[in-house]
């Protein structure tokens, strides 16, 4: 067993990719098996706040761009499953983890999506921000993982951009418009910040999961980054950052911030944010009303094996 | 018993069907498999899979299949101007 193990730091040393039949530590295994499905939990969730304004897009195409947008969310969250179940845990155990709250999912999807500008900043923030953590991840030590997150990069340029012009839109619009994306600005901004998770000194599976190579860039190396390319999009809308203390660093080249606000951050995490009921009540039920079709496919799939 | 091969040509990369090989069992497939697909070093991993257990799309429903993605071209990036002064979207 040791051998073993010190044939795997050689292989993640070198940069060789770990495959499912491959030996692995349990701790690596379940590790990636939280990180995963996590992961994928979030693709899923992420789903409601945005599918809260399908029926209300303020045009025939822009409710088919969010439509596109919501199933490639469903389908990100199907990767990562698979990926997931490489491991060796069943798809049926990761749901329910999700659905009895046990497993958790990107605290930024429990916030709520109060107006339509609300979509332009999830996809210009929340998923410019996904990007930014997801682009290493796509060279992490997992080869089902990294071969997903492959995929899922090159989709979610297209959900990040539509965001952009939907601020774009709303700017170069009435005051009333301007006034909205300024709005949904300053309530997702923080939020998106969070997403990097906490500070480097204070996240507690950092140092082991840099080692593995699962987590290649620290939590704040990726928030600083995020921060240096997006504040210059948010001046070209003409919109205010919401941070008194942001202010541009001529020596580092980079954005000095404001503190984050971390009690709200942990608060989410632990269902205390403004929608955390709601997203896992209405994933229950949609998990309880699919649930006949689950069975007839199944019905369906056996009468059809018996016919021969 | 005819079976298709997948070979992984490097490490990191996914299994890639290379084509195919008569065999008794799986066990004989793999290393045929080898034999016949992998002289030059080409792969770090076989599979080997019974043609029999792949179930393929019609030809005959190309249309029906493809065509809806056609018209969705928003799905790409490219579809959403993005000024020249913006960097890093």
């Amino acid at each position: 067993m040791e051998s073993a193990t010190v044939g795997f730091d050689q292989r993640i040393a070198a940069g060789v990719k770990i495959e499912p039949r491959d030996e692995m530590p349990e701790a690596y295994r379940k590790t990636l098996i939280r990180q995963i499905s996590q992961h994928a939990h979030s693709e899923i969730v992420g789903q409601l706040p945005e599918g809260n304004w399908i029926s209300r897009a303020p045009t025939l195409q822009r409710k088919a761009i969010l439509l596109a947008k919501v199933q490639d969310e469903a389908g990100h969250g199907l990767y990562l499953y698979c990926a997931a179940e490489t491991l060796g845990v069943a798809r049926s155990e990761l749901v329910a983890d999700l659905l009895s709250g046990k497993a958790k999912y990107s605290s930024i999807f429990n916030y709520p999506t109060l107006s339509w500008a609300d979509i332009g900043a999830i996809g210009w923030l929340v998923d410019g921000a996904a990007i930014l953590n997801q682009i290493p991840l796509c060279r992490c030590s997992y080869g089902p993982y990294a071969r997903a997150m492959v995929r899922i990069c090159k989709e979610e340029s297209f959900h990040q951009r539509q965001g952009f012009d939907i601020l774009l839109k709303l700017c170069r619009g009435t005051t009333a418009q301007k006034d909205m994306a300024q709005d949904a600005l300053n309530r997702w901004w923080w939020p998106s910040l969070m997403m990097f998770g906490p500070p480097d000194e204070q996240s507690s599976h950092s140092a082991q999961s840099m080692a593995w190579k699962i987590k290649l860039i620290s939590n704040d190396g990726l928030r600083q980054k995020f921060i240096d390319q997006t504040v210059p999009q948010a001046d070209f809308l003409g919109l205010r950052v919401p941070d008194d203390h942001l202010r541009w660093n001529e020596e580092t080249g980079h954005y000095e911030y404001g503190p984050i606000n971390w009690e709200e951050f942990q608060q989410v995490i632990r269902g205390n944010g403004p929608c955390n009921r709601d997203r896992l009540e209405t994933r229950r039920r949609a998990h309880q009303q699919g649930a006949w079709v689950r069975e007839a496919l199944d019905a369906h799939a056996q009468k059809q094996t018996a016919r021969g | 018993m005819l079976f298709e091969v997948f070979i992984r040509s490097q490490h990191g990369v996914a299994h890639k069907h290379v084509g195919s090989l008569h065999a008794p069992d799986a066990a004989l497939a793999l290393d045929n498999a080898r034999d016949v697909y992998t002289r030059r070093n080409e792969g770090t991993s076989i599979w080997v899979v019974p043609s029999s257990a792949i179930t393929a799309g019609s030809p005959d429903d190309k249309q029906p299949l493809f065509e809806p993605a056609q018209s969705k071209i928003y799905r790409h990036p490219g579809f959403f101007p993005v000024p020249p002064e913006v960097k890093n979207l």
